[in-house]
């Protein structure tokens, strides 16, 4: 695979030469491959928001540079644009950003600055709203009236209608019940599926990294402290723990099952795949007691 | 955006900070009252002597106080010119219809350090005083105005309440500013009215942000039963130093100073 996006000792000092400087982002490389779904985790404050706001050019950095599709992103300021286009950004809280009369102009807003027009237009908004499960009638309503949850999925349709390579998105779950967060991050694996683009995912929950992505970033104080496969991420616990993370609860229990002695595989990531394992375990005669 | 120097409060330990924030609202108003007051040179160099001190004072770096006053600096350009062609007397110089006389350099002059002394201290203030003390402050100078049913109370607590979300405003502008070019809003280029335009995207969001959060702030404080100003009494009460009473008796001085200045040199030409 191709890297899309690819990092060069990327770095972001706020209130430099100031008593409150402070590293946001401290020589980073990374890669980022096209077509996978890459998670991010880290401490607060470790620097992962920055880090991705810095990806589609809306931060510059203050040394370092960033290349998608090897080019140099802050190389020529009015390319920025086409850059935000290919690489569609998610905030945290994304409602906030709603402003139109109704909720299809407001999805309308992105694809309409990149240019699209027509047909091509209604088409996509309309496709946009069905990856994120947004209701045909609701298109029309004026985002104010919408619930939470369809606040945010009108939100995220509104960047997904600018197609862009890469999508990503910040924390999309913050603040939704249990029920809608898994509803939108399905969504969002089938919108990958089929669209095969680029993922990155930011969250806190290891249990949706564990489901979703191929491969995790992990951040702490504003360096990459490990990138590779979630399993070989989430099989080294000891470490993660000492920079404030853990690994999913169904791993937690399944490693203190392994070590009183029943053998069982060490890289379960969820709670299907344990239940497949256990089962296979007691066919094969094994107790776990 | 967060650039705004002007009116920003940078904690210190210095005299300034420590006086009492109703004596250093008096002072202020009376300083821009006194700056007002000069008629020849030598009773304007007092107030702008003041500045100086008050500058070292306050232990803030010229830094800071040059930021305050790049804000302001064009109308002091423009009313200076304004000045310079506009005035009687000797004529130093001619070009065309445009004439300078000296009187009208005089009058440039004066305004030009009027202002400038008017800013500093008036930055000198907003740098050492809190918002919180400020508004404290106002309150109790204003206090005899309930004779007249004006209520103080409400006015300070508005105040309070607006300068407390000015840096919280700014910071939700930055963050809907990112959100809206992160799909493509383009706010750099284009005409006065295209740039308008594109800031209806950013103001909708800000606005209704800004509603929501009076009203949330609004039943916050009626759950902790805020009713008013009515029998209310205060964690900090303000009391009177001696560094207060020091400066109100040197100020004294610098009035007595100012006014027998005025009286015993001659009148600039003006």
């Amino acid at each position: 695979m191709n890297n899309i996006l690819r990092t060069e000792n990327l770095s972001l000092v706020y209130g430099e030469n100031t008593p409150f400087e402070k590293k946001a982002v401290n020589n980073l490389n990374i890669e980022i491959k096209e077509g996978e779904f890459l998670g991010i985790i880290g401490h607060t404050g470790s620097g992962k928001s920055t880090l991705v706001q810095m990806l589609n050019g809306l931060i510059k950095p203050t040394s370092g540079k960033i290349y998608l599709y090897d080019e140099d992103i802050n190389a020529n300021k009015k390319k920025l644009r086409n850059v935000r286009f290919k690489v569609g950004m998610v905030f945290q809280y994304p409602e906030y950003q709603l402003f139109e009369e109704t909720v299809y102009k407001d999805i309308a807003f992105g694809p309409t600055n990149k240019g699209i027009s027509g047909d091509e237009l209604d088409r996509r908004i309309r496709e946009s709203a069905k990856f994120t499960g947004l209701k045909d009638e609701l298109l029309f309503k004026s985002p104010f009236e919408l619930s939470g949850g369809e606040k945010r999925r009108a939100a995220i349709s509104g960047i997904i209608a600018m197609d862009p390579d890469v999508l990503i998105l910040d924390e999309p779950t913050a603040g939704l019940d249990p029920q809608g967060r898994d509803k939108l991050l399905n969504q969002i694996k089938k919108y990958h599926q089929v669209r095969k683009n680029t993922i990155v995912l930011v969250s806190h929950s290891m249990e949706d990294i564990a489901r979703f992505a191929d491969r995790i970033l992990v951040m702490n104080k504003g360096k990459c402290e490990m990138l590779d496969t979630t399993r070989a991420v989430f099989s080294e616990g000891k470490k993660l723990e000492t920079m404030g993370l853990r690994v999913p609860q169904i791993t937690k229990i399944v490693q203190k099952l392994r070590e009183n002695g029943i053998n069982l595989s060490n890289d379960i990531l969820t709670i299907e795949e344990a239940y497949s394992e256990i089962i296979s375990f007691l066919n094969k005669g094994g107790k776990l007691k | 955006m967060r650039d705004v120097a002007f009116g920003q409060f940078i904690p210190g330990k210095s005299v300034i900070h420590k006086l009492d924030p109703r004596i250093k609202l008096i002072l202020l108003v009376l300083y821009i009252v006194l700056t007002f007051c000069t008629f020849n040179y030598a009773a304007l160099s007092v107030p702008l002597i003041l500045a100086v001190v008050f500058m070292l004072l306050s232990r803030i770096s010229i830094k800071q106080y040059m930021k305050s006053m790049k804000a302001v600096l064009v109308i002091i350009i423009i009313t200076s010119i304004l000045n310079l062609f506009y005035g009687n007397g000797d004529v130093v110089f001619q070009f065309g219809f445009l004439k300078i006389t000296d009187s009208a350099i005089n009058n440039a002059i004066f305004i030009v350090v009027r202002i400038l002394c008017l800013i500093i201290a008036s930055a000198t203030l907003t740098f050492t005083t809190s918002p919180t003390d400020l508004t404290d402050a106002l309150e109790r100078l204003m206090k005899p105005l309930k004779v007249f049913h004006v209520k103080v109370h409400s006015i300070a607590m508005m105040m309070t309440i607006a300068l407390r979300f000015v840096p919280t405003l700014l910071e939700e502008t930055d963050k809907i500013m990112l959100a809206q070019k992160a799909r493509g809003a383009d706010m750099e280029s284009g005409g006065i009215l295209k740039r308008a335009k594109s800031l209806i995207p950013v103001l909708i969001p800000l606005f209704l942000s800004a509603i929501q959060r009076a009203l949330d702030l609004a039943m916050a404080m009626e759950c902790r039963c805020y009713h008013g100003g009515e029998g209310r009494t205060r964690m900090k009460t303000l009391t009177l130093k001696s560094r207060d009473t020091l400066s109100l008796v040197f100020f004294g001085l610098v009035i007595t100073t100012i006014i027998l200045f005025d009286i015993f040199i001659v009148h600039t030409k003006r």
